[in-house]
C-alpha cells in the first residue's frame, strides 16, 4: 500500500469542514449560466460520483476544483482553506492571488479524458517530472515512488516507453499514477473512461476501485459508468440545470430516486447503454 | 544628428508616387502572369505522364529554391544571347511571374489536394462530366484553401518589385535611389519608399483576410474539421 | 570558352562567393532565429504592451521589402550616427528581416500545442515557466521545424541582396565575371546551380534530419 498522502503546514484549518465545501458556487459563460448558486459537501475520505445529461455543469464542478476555470459567485473550500478566495488580515474573503492558487492547487489532482500524458516523456518520466520540478524531490526519491505507483497501477513493466507505444487503457492508467504522484488529498476524474475503446475500460475501472478500497482519498468522479459509480460510490449526485437535482446512495438514487428527472435520466442512459 | 527636411520631402513626393503606380503596375502584371501559368504548372502535375510531372516539378522546386534577383539577371542578360530582345520591364515580368508561379502552383496544388477524394468520388458516381466536377463540385472547396496563400504572393509580389531596379525598372526603389544619388541625400527617398509600402501591404493583408472570411462564408463553409 | 574550361577559370571565384554566402547565412540564421523566439514568445505574452512591441515588430518588418531594408540600414543609419560595413548591414538586414517571419512559426508552433498539454501541467501544478520550458516548447519545436526549413532556404536567397551593397558574395562574383565575360548564362546560370545545392542538397538535408532526430526524442518515431 502506498503511504498516505502528507500535506503542507496549513494556518488554523477548520477541522469541522468539509475536505471539499462549494459555496453558492455560480459559473457563466457569456449568457449561459452552468452552475447556478451549488451547493455541495464532499467529506474527507468519501467518494462522490456525479452524473447527469451533458451541459448540467459536472465537468465545470471539477474544472472549477483544478482551478482551471474561474468563480464567478461564491466561494470554494478544501481542507479548511479556501481556494478560490484568500483571507484578509482583518476578517472576510477577497480573491486568490496566483501565489495562493500555486499553494491550494497541491491538495488536488487530476485525471482528464483524454489523458493529456506528456508525450515526449517516458511513463516514468510522466511520473517523475512534477515531484521532481515542483515539490523538489531528489531525483531517486522520485523515481522510487513513481516506480511503486505504476507498479500498483499495473505497468511497472512499461514504465520506459513512449505514450505513443501505449494503449488508451495503458495510458489513462499512467495518467492516474501520475496524479497520484504528487500525493493530493483529493483526486478528481473527468470521464476517464469515455475516450476509451470498451475492452481497456475494465482495467481503468479496476485500478479506480482499488484506490478507493486501499487508499484514504477524497474522490469526486464524473462518470456514464452507473453500474461502476453505484458500486464503489459513498454518495451520487444528478446534476442538472446547473444545480443538484438530487443526491443520496447509490442504492437508494438508483433503484428509487424521488427526482423525475433523476428517473428520466437514469432510464434514457440504461436504454442507450 | 541629421535633420529631415521637409522642403525636399515635398519635392520629391510626386515623382516617387508617380514612380508608386509603377510598382503598382509591375506587380499586378506580375501576379496575373503567375496566376495564370502557375495553373499551368499545377494542371501540368495532374497529368496521367510520370515524366511531364516530374520535370515541371524539379523546374518549380529550382525556381523556388534559387534568390529572384538572380533570376531577374538571367532573364535580362540571357534572354539577348538567345536572340530574344527584352527590355528591362519584359524581362522583369517574366521573371517575377515565372517565380511567382512556381510558388502558387504549389498553392493550387495544396488546394485541390485539399478537396476530400470522396468528392471526386461521388461527382463520378453522378456522372459529372470533368469541367462540371471543376466548375461547381471542387473549385469552390479549393478556393477558400487557396485564398490565403494567393493573398500571401501578391503582397509579397508588391514587396519584390524593388528588385527590378537593378536591371534599371523605373519602379519606386529605383527612383529613390536615383534621387539619392543625384541629391546626396537619402534619408527622405528611402523612409519615404518605406513608408508607401507598409501602407499599400499592411491595409492590403488587413482586407485579404477579410476577403477570405467572407468567401468562406458566401460558398457555405465554417471552420474546416 | 566551353563551360568546363569556365568553370575551371572562374571556379574559385564562385567558390569564395558561394562561402561568404553561407557565412551570411549561417550569422543571419542565428540572428533570425534569436529574435524569432524573442518575438514569438513576446506576441503572445498576457501583458499588453510586451505583446504590443511584437506585433509591430512583426508587422513592420514583414510588410516592408527587404532590399528597402537593407538600404535603410546601409544608407540611411549613418546619417544617424550608426555606421555599419556592408556584411553587417547585411546580416542584420536579413537577420531582423526573417526573424519577423520565424516569430510568426514560433507562436504557430507553440498554439499547436494541444490545450490538454497545458491543463496537465497546471493540473500538476507546474510554474508558468516550467511548463513553458519542459512541457510545452519540446512539443512546439517538433511541430515549427518543417516551416522552419522552408525559411531558411528563404533567408539563403535574401542574402543575394546584399550584392547590391557590394558585398563579394556568390552573387555579387556572379555579376563581376557577367561583366567582365559577358557570359551571362554560364555565369548566372551557375550561381543559380549553387544556389540549388546549398537549398536542395545540404539545407533541406539536414532540416530533415533535425526532424527525425527531434521526433524520437518526442518519441513519435
Amino acid at each position: 500500500m502506498v503511504s498516505s498522502p502528507t500535506t503542507a503546514p496549513e494556518t488554523a484549518p477548520d477541522s469541522a469542514m468539509p475536505m471539499v465545501r462549494f459555496e453558492k458556487v455560480t459559473k457563466r459563460y457569456g449568457s449561459l449560466t452552468v452552475l447556478d448558486s451549488l451547493d455541495l459537501d464532499v467529506e474527507a475520505n468519501e467518494i462522490v460520483s456525479i452524473i447527469g445529461p451533458s451541459g448540467s455543469g459536472k465537468t465545470t464542478v471539477l474544472r472549477m476544483l483544478m482551478t482551471l476555470e474561474e468563480i464567478d459567485e461564491g466561494v470554494i473550500w478544501v481542507a479548511g482553506e479556501p481556494l478560490t478566495h484568500m483571507r484578509r488580515n482583518g476578517g472576510g474573503l477577497v480573491r486568490a492571488n496566483r501565489a495562493h492558487l500555486r499553494r491550494a492547487r497541491a491538495n488536488i489532482g487530476m485525471v482528464f479524458q483524454h489523458f493529456n500524458l506528456f508525450p515526449h516523456m517516458t511513463a516514468l518520466g510522466n511520473c517523475i517530472e512534477a515531484p521532481i520540478q515542483v515539490l523538489g524531490m531528489p531525483r531517486a526519491e522520485a523515481v522510487a515512488r513513481a516506480e511503486d505507483l505504476l507498479e500498483m497501477v499495473g505497468l511497472k513493466d512499461k514504465m520506459h516507453q513512449h505514450p505513443s507505444r501505449l494503449s488508451g487503457g495503458q495510458q489513462q492508467r499512467v495518467a492516474i499514477a501520475r496524479a497520484l504522484a504528487m500525493r493530493p488529498k483529493v483526486m478528481l476524474f473527468d470521464e476517464v473512461t469515455s475516450a476509451l475503446d470498451p475492452e481497456v475500460i475494465g482495467e481503468v475501472l479496476n485500478v479506480i476501485r482499488k484506490l478507493a478500497q486501499e487508499e484514504s482519498l477524497t474522490m469526486l468522479m464524473v462518470t456514464h459508468q452507473m453500474g461502476f459509480a453505484k458500486e464503489i460510490s459513498d454518495r451520487v449526485c444528478f446534476f442538472y440545470g446547473g444545480q443538484i437535482a438530487e443526491q443520496g446512495p447509490p442504492d437508494k438514487l438508483f433503484s428509487s430516486p424521488d427526482n423525475p428527472r433523476t428517473q428520466q435520466f437514469l432510464s434514457a442512459v440504461l436504454e442507450a447503454g | 544628428m541629421i535633420e529631415w527636411r521637409w522642403d525636399f520631402t515635398w519635392e520629391i513626393l510626386p515623382r516617387l508616387l508617380e514612380a508608386t503606380l509603377y510598382t503598382l503596375l509591375a506587380a499586378g502584371i506580375g501576379y496575373l502572369i503567375a496566376l495564370i501559368v502557375g495553373l499551368v504548372f499545377a494542371l501540368l502535375q495532374r497529368t496521367p505522364s510520370r515524366i511531364l510531372t516530374r520535370v515541371i516539378r524539379e523546374i518549380v522546386e529550382f525556381i523556388r529554391s534559387t534568390p529572384l534577383v538572380l533570376q531577374i539577371f538571367f532573364v535580362f542578360y540571357v534572354g539577348p544571347q538567345m536572340g530574344v530582345s527584352l527590355s528591362p520591364w519584359t524581362s522583369g515580368m517574366i521573371a517575377i511571374g515565372l517565380h511567382y508561379a512556381a510558388y502558387l502552383s504549389e498553392v493550387y496544388r495544396a488546394a485541390l489536394d485539399g478537396v476530400p477524394k470522396g468528392q471526386w468520388e461521388a461527382c463520378t458516381a453522378l456522372n459529372l462530366s470533368p469541367r462540371l466536377t471543376y466548375r461547381d463540385v471542387v473549385l469552390p472547396q479549393a478556393l477558400p484553401i487557396a485564398l490565403p496563400g494567393m493573398g500571401n504572393y501578391l503582397v509579397g509580389i508588391f514587396k519584390d518589385t524593388p528588385m527590378l531596379s537593378v536591371i534599371g525598372v523605373a519602379e519606386l526603389m529605383h527612383t529613390a535611389s536615383a534621387i539619392g544619388s543625384n541629391s546626396y541625400r537619402y534619408l527622405e527617398p528611402y523612409t519615404i519608399v518605406g513608408l508607401i509600402f507598409l501602407l499599400i501591404s499592411l491595409p492590403t493583408a488587413f482586407g485579404l483576410r477579410r476577403l477570405e472570411a467572407w468567401v468562406r462564408l458566401r460558398l457555405g463553409m465554417t471552420r474546416q474539421g | 570558352m566551353t563551360y568546363f574550361e569556365f568553370l575551371g577559370e572562374y571556379g574559385p571565384r564562385f567558390l569564395t562567393g558561394a562561402m561568404l554566402t553561407a557565412l551570411l547565412t549561417f550569422l543571419a540564421s542565428l540572428l533570425a532565429i534569436a529574435i524569432a523566439f524573442c518575438m514569438g514568445l513576446m506576441r503572445l505574452a498576457a501583458f499588453g504592451p510586451v505583446r504590443w512591441i511584437a506585433i509591430v515588430y512583426i508587422e513592420f518588418f514583414r510588410g516592408t521589402s527587404l532590399l528597402v531594408q537593407l538600404y535603410w540600414i546601409y544608407f540611411v543609419l549613418p546619417l544617424f550616427g550608426l555606421t555599419l560595413d556592408n556584411f553587417t548591414a547585411g546580416v542584420l538586414g536579413v537577420g531582423l528581416n526573417l526573424g519577423a517571419y520565424g516569430a510568426e512559426l514560433v507562436r504557430g508552433g507553440i498554439q499547436s500545442v494541444p490545450r490538454g498539454q497545458w491543463e496537465a501541467a497546471l493540473a500538476l501544478n507546474m510554474s508558468p515557466a516550467r511548463r513553458m520550458w519542459r512541457i510545452i516548447f519540446p512539443q512546439a519545436l517538433v511541430n515549427m521545424l518543417p516551416p522552419w526549413g522552408t525559411l531558411l532556404i528563404e533567408l539563403l536567397k535574401g542574402t543575394a541582396l546584399v550584392a547590391l551593397i557590394s558585398v563579394a558574395d556568390l552573387m555579387f562574383e556572379a555579376r563581376q565575371i557577367n561583366g567582365s565575360t559577358y557570359l551571362s548564362a554560364e555565369a548566372f546560370g551557375t550561381a543559380l546551380i549553387i544556389y540549388y545545392v546549398m537549398a536542395r542538397m545540404i539545407i533541406s538535408p539536414f532540416m530533415r534530419w533535425l526532424e527525425g532526430v527531434m521526433a524520437r526524442k518526442v518519441g513519435r518515431a
